[in-house]
C-alpha cells in the first residue's frame, strides 16, 4: 500500500513537477517566438533595404539604386536569372567592386529566382513565411538560410558595397540577429 | 603595372595602372579605334567587345579583371563565320548611318547569333537593348539580325 | 538648320541662270554671292596627269575619278547622294568614284546657299542638285571634245557613257583616263546640258552607300579617332556654371597618376593631359577644382520658365501678317487659346566632342568631325592669333551631328590648352561634358489662340511665342531688318486661313547658355503646337482631324495628297480598341510635303507604347530613295526620344542631367515599325534628313489625345497624366 502511495505520490510529484515544466516551457516557448520575431522584423529591415532587394525583384529585371528604378541599360532577368546572351549580368559585374566602386562586383552577380522574389511582400510575416518556405527557398531550413545569409558572397556585397549605401544594421549585428533567430526558433512575426 | 592581354589572338604588353578601362588600352594605347567611346559608364554599349566570346562594355571593365580571356573587337569579329553573317547582313540592309554605334551593335549581334541561331523578336529586343543608336538605325539592326540569322553561305563550309 | 528661301524655292531653279551670282531681292533673304570653286580659264593638270577641272573633280590618267565632298558626311548619306549626282552627269559608275572630303576652305567650298562651308539645314542635296549635277556635266563636256580634238571629228558625234567616250560613226574609244592631259588643256565651260531625269540611270536608285563597309568592319575613322604622331590625351572639364570661369586648381593628386604629364588650365577650363584617355580621365577626377561661378549662379529652369511667360506678355517681332486678325477675333463664333512649352533639349549625339589641334609658331593643325570646319578655323585662328590661312581644319565622318556640330565654340577652349604644349593635343569631353555643355534647342513657350466660325471652322490664326534666336547669334548675316529667317519659320503652318497672324519675341539665356541648331530647327519647335492645336480644334469642332485639316489644304496639292496617302495607309478611322489610338501630323518644309501617322497604345499606368507609324513623303525626285527612308526612319526615331524623355534643366546654374541615365535615348525595344510610302516625283528634290523629327511630336502627342482623351501641351510625355483616373 505504501509503495502505491509512494508511487502515486512520486507519480503526482512527476506530474507536478512535468506540469510546472510544461508551464514553464510553453513560457519559455512563448518568449522565444516573441523574441524571434523581433529579431526578423529587424532582420526584415536588412532584407528591404535597396542592397538585397534591388535583385530579389518579381519583375524580369533588376532594379538599382536606393529609388530602385529598373536597372539602366536595359538588363533583363533571363532563362536564368543570369541576363541574356548578348547581355549578362557577369558582363559588367565582376568578381569584385570596379576600382572606382561605381559597378557593384561579387562571385557570380545574378537575380534571386522568382519564387524567391520578396518586393511584392507588404509584412514582414509574408516575407518570413516566403523566406521559410522550403518549395520556393531552394529546400533550406532556418540553419540552412542563416548560414546561406552568413556567407553567400552576393549577401555579404551588401556591406562592402562601392560607392552605394550599405545597410543601417551592420554586418555583424545582422549575424548576430540571425543567430538570435535561429536559437529562438525562427518563428515568423504575426504580422 | 604590365599586362599581357590576348588581343584578337595576338599577345601585346601594356604597362599601366589596374583600372584603367580596357576601352582606352585598346583605343589609346594600342591605338585601335574599331572600338568607341560613348558614355564612359556601360549605358550605350558602344564600347562593346568579347572576353571569351562574351560581350562586356569595355569602358567599365578595368585591365586587370580581363587575365588570359581572348578578347575580340570588331576589328577582328570577321574572322569567325558568325560575325561574316553579321557584316554581311548589316551590309545588305544597308544599316549604319553615321556608323559611330555600330561597332558595338555588330559585337552584341554575334554574341546574340552565337548563343540563339534563330532569336525571335523579344530575343532581339533583350539582346540589343543595351546598344544606343542616336541615328535611329533599329528597324534595319533587327532585320539584319534575322537575315543573318537566315544566311546559310558559310554553314558547313 | 534653317532654309531661308525655301519657301521661295522657285529662286533655285535651274532656269534661273547664273549660279555666280544671287541678288539680295529674294523675298528678303540673304545675300549670296557664289562663286564656282577655282573655276579656271583651263583646267589644270596636276603631277601625275590628272583633269581636274575645279576644286570638287579630278579624273586621272588611271581612270581614277576622285570627287571632293564639301559637305560633311554624318549618316545623312552626303559622300554617296552627292557623288551620285555628279557620276550620273559625268558618265561614270558609282563603284568608280573615291570620295574626299573637302578641307575648310570657305572661299572655295562654302555652301551655295549659306556661303558658310556648313552642311546642315537640309539643304544638301537641294543646292547641289543644280550645282554639283554641272561639276559632272561641264567635265564631261571638256572630256568630249577633248576626244573630238583627238580624233579630229565633230563633237556631236561622240558620246560619253561609263567612263568611256565613243565616236558612234566609227566605233573607236577612248578611256577617260586617256584624255586627261588633253583635256586638262582645255577651257572649262561655265554651263553643260544637264541630262534629262527620264534618262537618269544612277540617280533616282537606292545605290548602296559608299561608306557602309568602313562602318561594319571598325576602320572607319571619327575625329574623336584622330592619331597624330606624338599626340597626348586630354580629359577636359568645362566650368559647370553658366558662363563661369576657372579660379584655382590643386593639380598634384592628379599629377602622380601614372600616365599623367600635365594640368594645364583655361579661361573656363582644366584639363588633364596623359599618354591616353584612361590616364586622363582618372587624373581629371583626382583634381580639386575651384570654378568661380559667375553672375548665373542661380539660373534655374524655373526662372527660364518664368522669364519666358513675362516675355510673351510683350510685344514683339511681327513675322507674318495676312489679313486682319484682331477684327476677325472680335467676329469670331467662338475662339479657343492654348498654352505650348517646348523644352530645351540637348543633342547627344553618340560620338562626344572631341577636337585634336597641333599649335606651332607657323600655323596650326586641327583635326576634329565638324559640319562647320571654316567657323572652326575661325575660331582658332582668332585664340591664336593667326591668320585663318594659317589654321588647317581636317574632317573626319562624324558620328552624329543634329546640328551640333555646326557650333565649334568648344574648340576655343582646347585651343587655349593646346597653345600651352608644342605636342598634338587630343581633348576628349566626356559625355557629361557633352550633355552639359551642349548648344541646347531653346526653350520655346507658344502661345495659340483661334478665331472660329460657328461650325468651328478656323477663320484666324493667331501664333505668338517667345524664346531664343539661333541665328541672331550663329549667323547675324542671315538675319535682315531684324528678321531671323528661322526662328518663326513654318510658324504660320501650310494651312489656308483668311487671318493669320505669327509674333516672335525674343529672349535670350544668360550669356555663358548657348541655345543652337537642333535637328528640324524652327519647324520641328514649331509643328509641335500647330499641330497639336489644329487638332485641338478639330476636337472642338466635332470633326476628324483629317478632314478638319483637309477643308484648308486645298491650296496646298502635294501636301494634301500625302496626308490622304498616309491616312489611307494607316487605315485611318477603322474602329480601334480602348486606350488605343492614332494621330496625324503633316509638314510642308525643306521643298519636301509629308504626313505621319502614329498609333499607340497607353496603359492604365499612363505608358505609351508606339505600336506603329505610317509616313507619307513626296520629296520631289529622291536621289536616293533608300536613303531616304533611312532618314526618315532616323529622324523619326530622334524626335520620339525628345518626345518622350527630352528635357535639358537647369538648377543653381548648371544643367543637371549627365549621361544616357537620366538623359535617355529611344532603344531598341522602343522602336515602333515605320512604314514609308514615298512618291515617286519629276519635281526638284527636297532635303529629308530632318523631315521625320519635325513629324515625329505632334503626330505622337495627337495620337496619344486619341487614345486617352489627354491633351499634352508640354513633353516630355510624363506618364502620370496619363494614367486611368480613378
Amino acid at each position: 500500500m505504501r509503495n502505491i502511495t509512494a508511487s502515486i505520490a512520486t507519480l503526482l510529484l512527476f506530474a507536478g513537477v512535468a506540469s510546472q515544466g510544461l508551464a514553464q516551457g510553453s513560457g519559455a516557448r512563448n518568449a522565444d517566438r516573441t523574441a524571434s520575431a523581433e529579431a526578423f522584423k529587424k532582420i526584415a529591415e536588412v532584407l528591404r533595404h535597396p542592397r538585397c532587394q534591388n535583385c530579389h525583384t518579381v519583375t524580369e529585371f533588376p532594379r538599382q539604386g536606393d529609388d530602385r528604378h529598373r536597372h539602366h541599360q536595359m538588363v533583363v532577368r533571363g532563362p536564368s536569372g543570369r541576363g541574356t546572351s548578348a547581355m549578362l549580368c557577369s558582363n559588367c559585374h565582376q568578381e569584385k567592386n570596379s576600382p572606382d566602386g561605381l559597378i557593384p562586383g561579387a562571385h557570380n552577380w545574378h537575380l534571386a529566382p522568382l519564387s524567391m522574389a520578396w518586393e511584392q511582400h507588404k509584412t514582414d510575416k509574408a516575407l518570413c513565411e516566403s523566406l521559410k518556405d522550403r518549395s520556393l527557398n531552394g529546400d533550406k531550413n532556418v540553419a540552412a538560410l542563416v548560414h546561406h545569409m552568413h556567407t553567400d558572397p552576393l549577401v555579404l556585397w551588401a556591406w562592402e558595397p562601392g560607392t552605394r549605401k550599405p545597410p543601417h544594421i551592420s554586418k555583424e549585428e545582422f549575424q548576430a540577429l540571425l543567430k538570435r533567430w535561429e536559437k529562438t526558433g525562427g518563428a515568423c512575426p504575426t504580422n | 603595372m604590365k599586362y599581357e592581354l590576348n588581343v584578337n589572338g595576338q599577345a601585346r604588353t601594356v604597362d599601366v595602372d589596374a583600372d584603367i578601362p580596357l576601352l582606352w588600352i585598346l583605343r589609346d594605347v594600342l591605338g585601335m579605334t574599331g572600338t568607341k567611346f560613348g558614355c564612359g559608364m556601360a549605358l550605350c554599349g558602344a564600347c562593346t567587345v568579347h572576353l571569351d566570346g562574351q560581350p562586356v562594355r569595355s569602358c567599365s571593365t578595368a585591365v586587370a579583371a580581363v587575365g588570359e580571356k581572348a578578347i575580340t573587337t570588331i576589328e577582328a569579329i570577321g574572322r569567325t563565320e558568325v560575325g561574316q553573317r553579321v557584316q554581311r547582313a548589316w551590309v545588305a540592309k544597308q544599316v549604319p548611318q553615321c556608323g559611330y554605334c555600330q561597332s558595338g551593335q555588330i559585337m552584341a549581334a554575334a554574341a546574340l547569333l552565337s548563343a540563339t541561331s534563330s532569336p525571335s523578336d523579344t530575343d532581339i529586343d533583350q539582346a540589343m537593348s543595351g546598344n544606343v543608336c542616336r541615328c535611329g538605325t533599329y528597324g534595319r539592326i533587327r532585320e539584319a539580325i534575322k537575315v543573318a540569322a537566315r544566311d546559310t553561305t558559310t554553314k558547313g563550309g | 538648320m534653317t532654309d531661308p528661301v525655301a519657301a521661295r524655292a522657285a529662286d533655285f531653279s535651274p532656269e534661273r541662270r547664273s549660279f555666280l551670282e544671287r541678288s539680295a531681292a529674294l523675298a528678303g533673304a540673304l545675300v549670296v554671292a557664289f562663286h564656282l570653286p577655282a573655276r579656271r580659264a583651263t583646267a589644270q593638270t596636276s603631277p601625275g596627269g590628272a583633269f581636274s577641272p575645279n576644286a570638287y573633280l579630278r579624273i586621272g590618267a588611271d581612270d581614277s575619278v576622285t570627287i571632293v565632298v564639301a559637305l560633311v558626311e554624318m549618316g545623312q548619306g552626303t559622300f554617296t547622294s552627292i557623288p551620285m549626282l555628279i557620276a550620273e552627269e559625268l558618265e561614270v559608275e558609282l563603284s568608280k568614284v573615291k570620295v574626299e572630303q573637302a578641307p575648310a576652305n570657305e572661299k572655295i567650298y562654302g555652301h551655295p546657299w549659306y556661303v558658310l562651308q556648313t552642311t546642315g539645314g537640309s539643304a544638301s542635296i537641294p543646292a547641289a542638285w543644280a550645282k554639283l549635277r554641272q561639276v559632272g556635266a561641264t567635265a564631261k563636256l571638256v572630256l568630249i571634245t577633248a576626244a573630238a580634238q583627238e580624233w579630229n571629228v565633230p563633237a556631236a558625234d561622240c558620246r560619253a557613257e561609263n567612263g568611256v567616250v565613243k565616236h558612234l560613226p566609227s566605233g573607236r574609244s577612248l578611256r577617260y583616263g586617256q584624255l586627261v592631259d588633253r583635256a586638262a588643256k582645255l577651257p572649262v565651260p561655265a554651263e553643260a546640258p544637264l541630262k534629262n531625269p527620264a534618262d537618269f540611270k544612277l540617280v533616282g536608285t537606292s545605290a548602296p552607300r559608299l561608306d557602309t563597309p568602313s562602318k561594319v568592319d571598325g576602320s572607319a575613322i571619327f575625329g574623336i579617332d584622330a592619331k597624330v604622331p606624338g599626340m597626348k590625351v586630354a580629359a577636359i572639364s568645362l566650368c559647370p556654371v553658366i558662363g563661369g570661369k576657372f579660379g584655382s586648381v590643386d593639380p598634384s593628386r592628379a599629377l602622380s597618376i601614372s600616365g599623367v604629364h600635365r594640368v594645364l588650365t583655361g579661361e573656363a577650363c582644366v584639363a588633364v593631359v596623359a599618354d591616353h584617355y584612361g590616364a586622363a580621365r582618372k587624373g581629371l577626377k583626382a583634381l580639386t577644382v575651384k570654378w568661380n561661378d559667375g553672375p548665373s549662379a542661380k539660373f534655374s529652369s524655373k526662372v527660364w520658365r518664368g522669364q519666358l511667360e513675362a516675355a510673351l506678355k510683350q510685344k514683339g517681332f511681327v513675322d507674318h501678317n495676312e489679313g486682319d486678325f484682331r477684327k476677325a477675333r472680335a467676329a469670331a463664333a467662338r475662339t479657343h487659346r492654348a498654352l505650348y512649352v517646348s523644352p530645351p533639349l540637348a543633342h547627344s549625339a553618340l560620338e562626344p566632342l572631341h577636337c585634336t589641334m597641333h599649335v606651332r609658331k607657323d600655323g596650326c593643325d586641327v583635326w576634329l568631325g565638324t559640319q562647320a570646319p571654316a567657323r572652326a578655323q575661325g575660331f582658332v585662328a582668332e585664340v591664336l592669333g593667326m591668320a585663318q590661312e594659317k589654321v588647317a581644319v581636317h574632317n573626319f565622318l562624324l558620328g552624329g551631328g543634329f546640328g551640333r556640330r555646326l557650333d565649334a565654340e568648344y574648340v576655343i577652349p582646347v585651343a587655349q590648352l593646346a597653345k600651352q604644349v608644342d605636342y598634338p593635343l587630343k581633348v576628349v569631353f566626356s559625355r557629361e561634358e557633352d550633355i552639359q555643355h551642349d548648344a541646347y534647342r531653346p526653350y520655346f513657350l507658344d502661345e495659340m489662340s483661334a478665331a472660329l466660325d460657328k461650325r468651328g471652322g478656323l477663320i484666324g490664326l493667331s501664333h505668338r511665342f517667345a524664346g531664343s534666336s539661333v541665328i541672331a547669334r550663329y549667323a547675324p548675316a542671315w538675319t535682315t531688318k531684324g528678321r531671323d529667317p528661322d526662328v518663326a519659320h513654318t510658324a504660320e503652318t501650310p494651312y489656308h486661313v483668311a487671318n493669320k497672324y505669327v509674333e516672335f519675341i525674343r529672349h535670350e539665356p544668360p550669356q555663358g547658355l548657348l541655345t543652337g541648331n537642333w535637328r528640324g530647327v524652327g519647324p520641328t519647335h514649331h509643328s509641335f503646337p500647330t499641330e497639336c492645336f489644329i487638332d485641338e480644334l478639330a476636337f472642338l469642332a466635332k470633326t476628324d482631324p483629317v478632314v478638319y485639316r483637309e477643308r484648308m489644304l486645298g491650296k496646298n496639292p502635294r501636301l494634301l495628297a500625302m496626308m490622304k496617302l498616309a491616312a489611307t495607309k494607316a487605315g485611318w478611322g477603322t474602329p480601334l480598341p480602348a486606350r488605343r489610338g492614332r494621330g496625324i501630323s503633316v509638314m510642308d518644309s525643306w521643298s519636301c510635303f509629308a504626313a505621319l501617322v502614329t498609333e499607340v497604345t497607353v496603359n492604365e499606368d499612363g505608358e505609351v507604347k508606339m505600336d506603329r507609324m505610317v509616313c507619307a513623303v513626296d520629296c520631289g525626285i529622291a536621289v536616293n530613295p533608300d536613303g531616304v527612308d533611312a532618314q526618315i526612319q532616323g529622324a523619326i526615331v530622334y524626335g520620339l526620344t525628345a518626345a518622350l524623355y527630352g528635357n535639358i534643366t537647369w538648377e543653381r546654374g548648371r544643367v543637371v542631367q549627365s549621361n544616357y541615365h537620366d538623359y535617355q535615348p529611344l532603344r531598341m525595344h522602343e522602336m515602333p515599325p515605320i512604314e514609308l510610302h514615298l512618291v515617286k516625283s519629276a519635281e526638284k528634290p527636297g532635303g529629308v534628313g530632318e523631315l521625320g523629327t519635325s513629324l515625329a511630336v505632334p503626330s505622337l502627342m495627337n495620337a496619344i489625345h486619341a487614345a486617352t482623351g489627354r491633351r499634352l501641351r508640354e513633353y516630355p510625355v510624363r506618364a502620370e497624366l496619363l494614367r486611368v483616373r480613378t
